[in-house]
């Protein structure tokens, strides 16, 4: 049976994990290949690392780690972070990443989608959207595309642009709701429910996980496809062996390496 | 022993070669005759599109090559659809190694095409599969499937049974991708390398 995904997600700049980590097995916890390496063999299902300096400096110790994740790791990985072209693609794709997530780039060019699709396949091409509920111009609240870490808001709503990059060829989408993101009180499952319901391709969930009983809603109630989290697993606030197994004995499938 | 991983226009082939590198494994990545005739393992993987792929081996002689090749042969993914005789995918004619017609999963609602992600497969009876786990899982991305046949040495289930694995005399296939799908897909490659 097809499982439900559990990824960590890594932000890296300078080719170092930025959020603080609390691995004390680890020879040097700000060392993405190893903290990767880690979650691998804890059993993560596949991997997102993110950029999160995006600078033109930084792109090719970026370029460089994604050569290393790669030599390692024995799981699918997705990179992103400030990919604006094919040729960002084509080099991220080239040093070994087996998907790219773009995000900014597809709101102010979303005909860079298709043209992805095209060179590279949909399958590796992963659109992120950030949301937030926000009260509208004409005075009511919906559920509104958020580009610079959620900052600022774009005219886009969120339902659509999800269809909308579905139709243009992503081959998967990456939902992280701004307004559960960082509270710890669960994943937006109303939302998550809504776009995965309405695509045909999976939907990754992300922001506000704070304990395993949020991945089982998130499964179920909000029909996700995988879910991803960074700073609980960073803390082992969320053991990844535990959570798999507890959501396998909630009937779940699972992959379980152990 | 010398390794070949055949080069067309297949898309990221990178994660293939690193999964060699972790094994430990030489290799050349070429699309030359003689260098693919001589080897003593072939590797064909493939990301992307059919009938684009297709014409490229016909286009560099590799679609009469292949199949007439002798040692032992591993097509992955769109590889394992381009050994089968036609794939629905753009109505193309493929290679015919597998006399099995590839087909698009039905729409069915509530199942998502691609099938993407980790799924188990079952039903073993192929050297690549020896001191394998029991419902080991693997790491697929595809929307077509090969439907489960005479040739068929692993099943996979999603809306309907397809074939995971293929095996007919030097030639082995895998729907899914070995070079990602953790330790299980790298004790599938070091089984066929050690063949």
């Amino acid at each position: 049976m097809l499982t439900k995904r559990i990824i960590p997600c890594l932000d890296v700049k300078d080719g170092r994990t930025v959020k603080g980590v609390n691995f004390v097995n680890l020879r040097d916890a700000g060392d993405a290949v190893e903290l990767g390496a880690l979650y691998a063999a804890q059993g993560a299902d596949e991997l997102v690392y993110l950029d999160i300096a995006a600078t033109v400096e930084g792109r090719s110790t970026f370029i460089d780690l994604v050569r290393r994740v790669a030599h390692t790791i024995n799981i699918p990985f997705t990179v992103g972070g400030g990919i604006s072209s094919i040729a960002d693609v084509s080099a991220l794709l080239h040093a070994g990443a087996d998907k790219v997530s773009i995000n900014s780039s597809a709101v102010r060019n979303p005909d860079l989608i298709n043209e992805l699709a095209l060179e590279f396949g949909s399958q590796c091409i992963v659109v992120a959207i950030d949301t937030r509920y926000v009260e509208t111009s004409e005075g009511v609240f919906e559920h509104i595309v958020h580009t610079h870490g959620g900052r600022k808001p774009t005219e886009l709503r969120t339902i659509a642009w999800a269809k909308e990059v579905e139709d243009r060829g992503a081959g998967e989408l990456l939902l992280t709701s701004m307004d559960t993101d960082g509270t710890k009180n669960g994943f937006a499952l109303e939302l998550t429910s809504l776009i995965s319901s309405n695509a045909n391709i999976p939907v990754i969930a992300s922001g506000g996980a704070g304990n395993m009983e949020h991945f089982y809603d998130v499964f179920t109630a909000g029909k996700a496809d995988a879910g991803l989290a960074a700073s609980i697993f960073h803390f082992r606030e969320i053991d990844i062996p535990d959570l798999k197994q507890y959501l396998q004995n909630k009937a779940l499938p699972m992959r379980l390496t152990k | 022993m010398k390794t070949v991983i055949i080069k067309y226009n297949a898309g990221n082939v990178q994660s293939v070669m690193y999964a060699l590198d972790r094994i430990g494994v030489d290799y050349l990545y070429t699309d030359d005759e003689a260098e693919i005739r001589s080897a003593d393992k072939v590797i064909f993987p493939g990301v992307g599109e059919a009938s684009t792929a297709m014409s490229y081996l016909r286009e560099k002689g590799l679609d009469k090559l292949i199949p007439t090749l002798t040692q032992p042969v591993l097509g992955t993914c769109v590889g394992m659809q381009l050994m089968c005789r036609f794939s629905e995918e753009n109505n193309t004619t493929c290679m015919g190694i597998f006399d099995v017609d590839v087909k698009r999963f039905p729409a069915t609602p509530g199942m998502k095409v691609p099938h993407m992600g980790w799924n188990n497969i079952t039903n073993y009876k192929s050297a690549l599969t020896e001191n394998l786990i029991d419902d080991a899982y693997v790491y697929f991305v595809h929307s077509y499937a090969a439907p489960v046949c005479e040739y068929t040495v692993a099943t996979c289930d999603y809306i309907n049974p397809f074939s995971a694995m293929l095996h007919k005399d030097n030639f082995y296939a895998a729907q899914f991708h070995c070079e990602i799908s953790g330790d299980v897909g790298q004790k599938i490659l070091e089984n066929f390398l050690k063949l």
